[in-house]
């Protein structure tokens, strides 16, 4: 499977996600300056953390509007994979291919350490290889993480199963404890805490290897069905 | 502002007005013998800036040059952006430690930030990937609403701009004393990973190549900055704003980009970063270092504000700004570079010949002086010492016991002394593991990064007990060095080298002098013993307010290398049942410790005594016992003594608990700091060969499982406390001072 990793001015996990598909999980990949891009041919798509323009204006808010994000919609329309990390989430929902906004953490200050997530949906692309329920362990690092919609949107990520990883403690006042949301459609996963930052055991924990394994695993039957 | 360009070179030596730049009325003559004319006001400038303390480092060069700086792994020592040392594998550890402490004192989230991003721009500017941030923190104690203020924006400076950056602020330390309290300390220390063959020098060589200017425009902040942090800080010091920078993380991490991606051009000859003195400094240092001469047309340089003087322009000390030289005809691929990453990279001048360093600006010479002038031939000050008066007093008073009655209070309430207490409310704000190398991360004694492709690891620590140093600077100088390296050797690391952070009061008052003379002694001494040279550094002084001057604070950034991934040990108790050693006799030595802080509220008496010899010992066993795989835990004995040690070693895990049995004056045997100490844990099976590589190490008790901290002494029971509460206790201590 080949992933894009989309680099912004000022993305800085771009490194560490490219790492944890080419490097530790063995598929290829590219990092993708954000400029004369073209996605056709890659399989899946990562949006990774950072601070893409300086988060000037709004975090997300500048990236959400170049060109290659026209790109992304695209391909994610494709049904393609699109995972969007921490900036990479809040330039899913600034760009609207995910509803909702992240607002500053309700302490207003930056936190970084080990969060504990629940599975909450495993009937995704990216969560199959996790058990319904199944508790892990991935680190957080934002300053603006706390997802905020209103009660119409919370009421249909319910009902579309939408909701795919809540904290167990609630760090950031996100509404509902959520801490990752996919599109209606499934394909398209935005969350702030950072599986990147969990595929090794060396580093404190591995629980974020199953996601990546996840999409690989669904991409390649998908792959085995289309060419069959 | 300023009309500066009226003012004529005569009015200047009429009014004296270059004692208002900060050149006495001597160096005036000096720069008179120079030129062989007088200065007119934009060299005046540049004198003044480029002969301050923070640049020439006139009154500190004398002592500096007692460090050890020499060892067969060291490939640069001081003098370049940053030190240089071989991990093998053709790579190399980049490292410096760098203070912004008066800009911190008036504008605390600017002034830290900003120290910051000039440490990182010395890192990448040598050409090395910086992969982790460290600091080292000093403040008064957390009573005031302006100390409370200081902390936190400070804190909140350095996360602002290191997390945007996205390199990891892995560790540090924070400490409280009133001595901080209106002179608060920051010193940020950078660390970069580096291939041998792309080891970049900030050198202005080759006739005719062209100069060129990288980054953010210049604007009108930060102008005499340097000169600003060589003097007292002034108790209307607030009007000094305008001397600090503005900071831009964003525009750091695409310059980092940008500079890593020019230094694989062979067109690149040399790169400096424009820190302190900006563009006077970079520019001048480049030629002087390269033995040639550098003419700059000002018109050319990018400008933020109108109608900025050259006076203006050379003292600026606007952020993220780089200075390169280029082989001429080749400028187009480096500005391409730049341009890619939306930086503007323009040519403004070239190197020439005659060893002198010009400045035009409107088809005018505003500036010509000769480059070694600046750079080199700064005058050199050999102060007055004068051993301090209490330090004889001191010694008098010699190691006065203390009693406890209520063993169990007293390490409640040391947990809770600030400096002790859990510093999560500080890094929880850092983001601590991007790049995702971070294998021990803050709270540990070290923080330990791998280098990715290798089976090899760094550890790297700040450390600094200044209470020590105050009491008897040598043998407080001495301890700084080898407390940092118990820090790496508990990791399991070899320590490699180390970076000083110079921080002082006002050189110029003898018994200030006496302490820095005697604290690098004492600290060269401990790097001789402990084979770790000062590969770089930065001196601070004149950090005192209302006459007082801080505690001498000479902070040691050290890095060691692990060998192998095997090697690298936690600080916390990991098993059941794993036996608890203490290595080393402890004394009753109470001097400068936070047991004495607490019960008399001061300082006073002797340092605890440190034999240099004992500690290269203790630590080269202790680090070949890790190293053979004997070891479940290390952890030095600090602050606070035995009592507080066993009580960190159990907080990562709150369910085991450690029963332990000491010997003599339980006072003594917990709270006492005496030097050169561990606490280890080891499994049984490895019992029998860890005593025997380990002379000094003796059994004290084990790990249990039954969450509480019990300590018996020869009398009976001294104390029986839950963990969970000591560990409540310890971790709630600072938010709680913050409310």
């Amino acid at each position: 499977m080949k992933f894009a990793v989309i680099v912004f001015p000022g993305s800085n996990c771009d490194r560490d996600m490219y790492h944890a598909v080419k490097g530790v999980l063995g598929e290829e990949a590219d990092l993708v300056w954000y400029q004369n891009s073209n996605l056709e041919n890659y399989d899946g798509i990562l949006l990774p953390g950072g601070f893409s323009y300086g988060d000037y204006l709004r975090s997300g808010a500048v990236a959400a509007t170049s060109d290659v994000m026209n790109q992304v919609r695209e391909q994610a329309a494709k049904g393609k994979p699109v995972l969007g990390v921490c900036n990479g989430f809040q330039i899913l929902t600034e760009s609207g291919l995910l509803p909702g906004a992240l607002m500053r953490n309700r302490k207003l200050s930056f936190m970084c350490h080990q969060e504990e997530l629940v599975v909450e949906n495993n009937q995704t692309i990216f969560t199959s290889g996790y058990a319904k329920g199944e508790v892990v362990r991935y680190p957080i690092a934002h300053g603006e993480g706390n997802y905020f919609c209103d009660a119409e949107t919370l009421a249909d990520l319910k009902k579309n199963n939408q909701i795919v990883f809540t904290y167990k403690n609630n760090p950031n006042g996100s509404t509902y404890d959520i801490a990752g949301i996919t599109n209606k459609e499934g394909n398209v996963l935005g969350m702030m805490p950072h599986p990147e930052r969990a595929v090794e055991a060396l580093l404190g924990s591995y629980d974020g290897l199953k996601l990546f394994q996840s999409i690989v695993k669904n991409w390649r039957e998908s792959y085995y069905v289309a060419n069959a | 502002m300023l009309q500066t360009h009226e003012i004529s070179p005569e009015q200047i030596e009429r009014e004296k007005l270059y004692q208002g730049m900060g050149l006495t009325d001597s160096e005036f003559e000096m720069v008179k013998r120079i030129l062989g004319r007088l200065p007119n006001f934009t060299e005046t400038g540049i004198f003044s800036v480029m002969w301050s303390e923070h640049c020439s480092y006139k009154t500190s060069k004398p002592l500096l040059k007692k460090f050890p700086t020499k060892a067969p792994h060291v490939l640069q020592g001081p003098g370049e952006g940053a030190g240089i040392i071989d991990i093998g594998d053709n790579q190399a550890v980049v490292f410096k430690i760098e203070s912004h402490n008066h800009p911190s004192a008036v504008e605390p989230y600017q002034g830290a930030a900003t120290g910051v991003g000039g440490i990182i721009r010395d890192v990448f500017s040598m050409g090395a990937r910086p992969i982790a941030l460290m600091n080292s923190l000093r403040f008064g104690n957390l009573t005031t609403d302006r100390v409370k203020y200081l902390f936190s924006e400070v804190v909140n400076g350095i996360a602002g701009y290191g997390n945007c950056v996205g390199i990891p602020t892995v560790g540090g330390e924070v400490q409280f004393d009133d001595s901080y309290e209106d002179n608060p300390l920051v010193n940020a220390m950078c660390i970069g990973l580096i291939n041998h063959d792309d080891i970049q020098k900030g050198i202005a060589a080759g006739i005719g190549n062209t100069v060129i200017y990288a980054g953010a425009p210049t604007g009108r902040d930060g102008i005499h900055g340097a000169t600003f942090a060589s003097d007292d800080l002034a108790e209307d010091a607030a009007k000094d704003r305008p001397a600090v920078q503005v900071g831009d993380p964003f525009m750091e991490k695409l310059l980092i980009e940008a500079c890593l991606e020019v230094i694989h051009s062979d067109a690149l000859v040399g790169m400096q970063d424009m820190g302190a003195a900006g563009l006077t400094s970079s520019a001048s240092e480049m030629a002087s270092k390269a033995g040639t001469g550098l003419e700059m047309n000002l018109d050319l340089v990018p400008q933020r504000e109108q109608n900025m003087t050259a006076y203006e322009l050379m003292l600026s000390e606007s952020q993220e700004r780089m200075l390169l030289v280029v082989k001429k005809g080749r400028e187009q691929e480096i500005i391409d570079v730049f341009e890619r990453y939306g930086l503007q990279a323009v040519a403004v001048g070239q190197v020439i010949e005659e060893k002198v360093f010009r400045i035009k600006q409107h088809g005018d010479v505003q500036a010509e002086i000769p480059v070694d002038a600046l750079a080199e031939e700064a005058p050199v000050y050999y102060l007055p010492s004068q051993e301090a008066t209490y330090f004889q007093e001191f010694q008098k008073i010699g190691n006065k016991a203390l009693n406890v009655d209520n063993h169990s209070e007293v390490l409640k309430r040391l947990l809770q002394q600030p400096t002790i207490a859990s510093k999560e409310w500080v890094y929880d704000q850092y983001d601590s593991m991007v790049q995702t190398n971070t294998v021990m991360g803050p709270g540990s004694d070290a923080a330990v990064v791998r280098i990715k492709g290798t089976n090899k690891a760094l550890a790297i620590t700040t450390d600094c007990n200044s209470r020590y140093i105050y009491l008897d600077p040598e043998t407080g100088g001495k301890i700084a060095v080898a407390e940092a390296a118990r820090n790496i050797v508990c990791s399991g690391a070899r320590p490699l080298g180390l970076t000083d952070g110079l921080n002082f009061g006002n050189p110029t008052n003898p018994e200030v002098f006496w302490q820095m003379e005697k604290s690098v002694e004492g600290m060269s001494q401990a790097c001789e013993a402990l084979a770790t040279p000062v590969i770089s550094g930065n001196v601070s002084l004149y950090n005192q307010s209302k006459g007082k001057a801080i505690f001498p604070t000479p902070i040691v950034g050290m890095v060691g290398l692990h060998e192998s991934l095997e090697h690298i040990t936690p600080s916390f108790f990991q098993h059941i049942g794993d036996v608890i050693y203490v290595i080393g006799e402890t004394k009753p030595e109470f001097g400068g410790s936070e047991l004495q802080n607490l019960l008399e509220g001061t300082y006073q008496g002797k340092a605890p005594e440190i034999n240099l010899e004992v500690e290269a010992k203790r630590q080269a066993q202790l680090l070949e016992a890790i190293q053979q795989g004997l070891v479940a835990s290390a952890h030095d004995l600090a602050e606070g003594g035995l009592g507080v040690a066993l009580a960190e070693c159990l907080f990562f895990d709150t369910t085991l608990g450690a029963d332990i049995q000491v010997e003599g004056d339980a006072t003594v045997a917990l709270f006492s700091e005496t030097q050169s100490r561990f606490l280890v844990s080891v499994k049984r099976e490895h019992q029998e060969a860890f005593e025997h590589l380990v002379e000094d190490a003796r059994e004290v008790g084990l790990v249990t499982g039954d969450s509480q901290l019990t300590i018996r002494g020869n009398q009976g029971d001294i104390l029986t406390e839950k963990v969970e509460e000591l560990h409540n206790l310890w971790k709630g201590a600072i938010p709680c001072l913050l409310k």
